[in-house]
């Protein structure tokens, strides 16, 4: 980055931002953030969606200092208890602190839906740009590909491939990711159709540009805004599909905190001890819905074309 | 796909009548070729993930201690010393006659089993769309027509809460309030036990053989039993639902036909429902069809949580005791059952819609 040329001239950051005429590519780049968060600044829902998100995010890196207690410490004489002053959320089965585990949970949570999205995003943007750039035969046989894979429910399928994979975390994100990139194809497809046909990629092709230049140049970067957004709300099924594996014992082996799998283990006292499973269930739904808000704020801001 | 629809435009376009035919017959064919091999597809996958299993199934058949001999009679006989394609003719071969082995577990054919445990499933999951489309999709109009108002808001946090909870959660809450609390539903599984050997199964849907047989007692209990998991599944089909139709509903409500029957004095509802009703009608068709296979989705964390005798919970156990015959198999028929169900509404709109010739 050797195009930081422009300091602000006069004026503050502000003026520098709002500047109509960007000097540099790094001032443009940043204007054009600037004016999306302004957009999604209006956008309440977004904003609460962003601060819960943040606030999990916090618990996450934090979770060694705001832990009360050593999350794998059993006290059989105190288990089940109801939440009290030294444990704010009660015990579980084993006498665990179930606040402490919860803080645990989300760095796993998180873990789990940041590295499925970093596999599956990548994949599905590849297959999508390069299926709607070539077209023809390419485009039958990959968009062939992908709708087998959409044929199947994504819980299913992710089911069959952690059963023939093995029970655990990895195996639960790569099958996961697995069913996570095809919708990410098919956006990223239309997207490639629409841009291909635009005068700028002729421009370049006529330049002599190569398809791969073109391809990872001028079309994936045109297509990242609106699979962004949809990467974004992918999260939330991401994250209850994760919840559901590790729930059937399937996903996260016990003694994990991760959030379903403390279900899975609550499960059995559930009736007698209800609010055992009341914290952990809670936080999945407020990761999911807060993925579902800010996912919807930024198809409104990044994707002009959804409506 | 864009290909066929220019083309029946153009075609339709330069002559009436005989030309309508063909470019519907191409289209048609076109459609169940490209369904065909979709399936051939999920043939392929669901064969590989039945060959990805880290276990050899010759040893998990005749245990570590084999001898050589044995190992390759084994192989012999389970058809693994073929070539893969070869393998993988017979098993095309074998899933077209319904047969997709016997589960290691019971030694069951694993076909028999399916269709012993779909009913179960299926009664949740009809009930389930019926409750959210009869909720949702009012629901979904009404909030198109009064967009941002206090109604709006209520079914936008409805649709939000149904997209994001975790339906096996809401059924563990659901059975602690409603059913150890409160006592209002019945608890686990489809039915009492005293009730169980009351019931000759003729559909395998409890609710109408109990209605069929006359016995409204085990009718109640049927229902207690039912209506929980069904309404938190039915939940995230009331999300779905509801949110594509007021998408619909608003993109109807601005053409310039509402302005012209509003100016001719049509009162608003009657508008709402004869006019703009009827032009998304297909779509709202099709959105509750694929929630219907959606629901069949969820119903695998649901039938767990609540012990139900069904597909969703026959799949998990499969896994759990690593049942690879009968995964593959459910596996297998929820993807044939999705592709129908994508080829129905694809028909639908064919046929319904005119605007679709």
């Amino acid at each position: 980055m050797t195009d930081i040329s422009s300091p602000p001239r006069s004026g503050s950051l502000g003026t520098w931002l709002r500047d109509p005429n960007p000097t540099s590519p790094l001032q443009a780049r940043l204007h054009q953030s600037w004016r999306m968060w302004r957009k999604l600044r209006r956008n309440g829902s977004a904003l609460l969606g962003l601060a819960i998100l943040l606030v999990i995010a916090l618990a996450a890196l934090f979770a060694p200092l705001l832990a009360t207690h050593d999350i794998f410490a059993q006290d059989l004489g105190n288990r089940l208890a109801l939440p009290s002053g030294e444990h704010w959320f009660g015990t579980d089965e084993l006498g665990r602190d179930i606040y402490s585990r919860l803080l645990y949970g989300a760095r796993i949570t998180l873990y789990i839906a940041g590295l499925t999205a970093v596999i599956s995003a990548p994949i599905g943007l590849l297959v999508g740009a390069v299926s709607g750039y070539f077209g023809g035969w390419v485009d039958t046989v990959m968009m062939r590909v992908t709708e087998i894979f959409l044929a199947f429910p994504s819980l299913v399928l992710a089911l069959a491939f952690v059963s023939a994979l093995g029970p655990g975390i990895n195996n639960a994100i790569i099958a996961i990711s697995l069913t996570a990139w095809p919708p990410i194809a098919r956006l990223a497809r239309a997207e490639t159709l629409i841009i291909r046909r635009s005068d700028y990629i002729s421009a370049v092709r006529l330049q002599g540009a190569s398809a791969l230049r073109i391809i990872a140049r001028h079309v994936v970067p045109m297509c990242l805004p609106s699979v962004i957004a949809r990467v974004t709300l992918n999260m939330a099924s991401i994250i209850l599909s994760a919840a559901g594996l590790g729930f059937l014992g399937l996903g996260a082996q016990p003694p994990s905190p991760e959030w379903g799998a403390m279900l899975s283990s609550a499960r059995q006292f559930i009736l007698s001890n209800g609010f055992v499973a009341a914290a952990p269930g809670m936080a999945i739904l407020l990761t999911s819905i807060a993925f579902n808000l800010v996912g919807d704020g930024l198809r409104d801001v990044l994707d002009p074309r959804h409506d | 796909m864009a290909d066929t629809g220019t083309m029946t435009k153009s075609l339709s376009a330069t002559g009436r009548g005989r030309t309508i035919v063909l470019p519907r017959l191409v289209g048609g064919l076109k459609t169940l070729g490209s369904v065909l091999v979709t399936l051939l597809g999920l043939a392929a996958l669901t064969f590989m993930i039945g060959r990805m299993l880290p276990i050899d199934p010759v040893l998990a058949v005749l245990g570590d201690n084999a001898t050589q001999d044995a190992y390759d009679a084994m192989a012999a006989k389970m058809g693994l010393d073929q070539p893969l394609l070869v393998q993988f003719a017979d098993y095309l071969w074998n899933i077209l006659h319904f047969d997709f082995g016997n589960s290691l577990l019971s030694g069951r054919p694993v076909a028999d089993e399916i269709a012993r445990v779909f009913p179960a499933t299926m009664e949740l999951a009809t009930l389930a769309m019926i409750i959210g489309t009869g909720i949702g999709v009012p629901l979904g109009v009404v909030a198109a027509v009064y967009r941002n108002s206090p109604i709006d808001h209520v079914a936008r946090i409805v649709s939000l809460l149904g997209y994001s909870a975790p339906n096996f959660w809401l059924g563990l809450m659901g059975l602690v309030v409603f059913y150890s609390v409160l006592g209002i539903v019945g608890g686990p599984g489809r039915i009492d036990m005293i009730y169980e050997f009351d019931l000759q199964p003729v559909t395998g849907f409890f609710l109408i053989d109990s209605a069929l047989a006359g016995k409204w007692d085990v009718f109640g209990n049927v229902l207690s039993h039912l209506i929980l998991p069904a309404l938190i599944l039915a939940l995230s089909a009331l999300a779905y639902v509801s949110r594509m139709t007021r998408t619909f509903m608003i993109d109807q409500l601005e053409q310039e036909y509402v302005i012209a029957a509003r100016a001719k004095g049509i009162g608003r509802w009657r508008i709402v429902w004869t006019h703009v009703f009827r032009n998304v009608a297909v779509q709202v068709i099709t959105v509750v069809t694929l929630s219907y296979a959606f629901l069949l989705e969820g119903a695998v964390l649901t039938e767990t949580v609540f012990a139900w005798p069904g597909f969703g919970r026959y799949m998990t156990n499969s896994l759990l005791s690593g049942d690879m015959n009968s995964v593959v198999g459910c596996t297998l028929v929820i993807g044939v059952i999705f592709v129908v169900l994508n080829l129905f509404c694809d028909i639908l709109y064919r046929v319904i819609d005119p605007r679709t010739r």
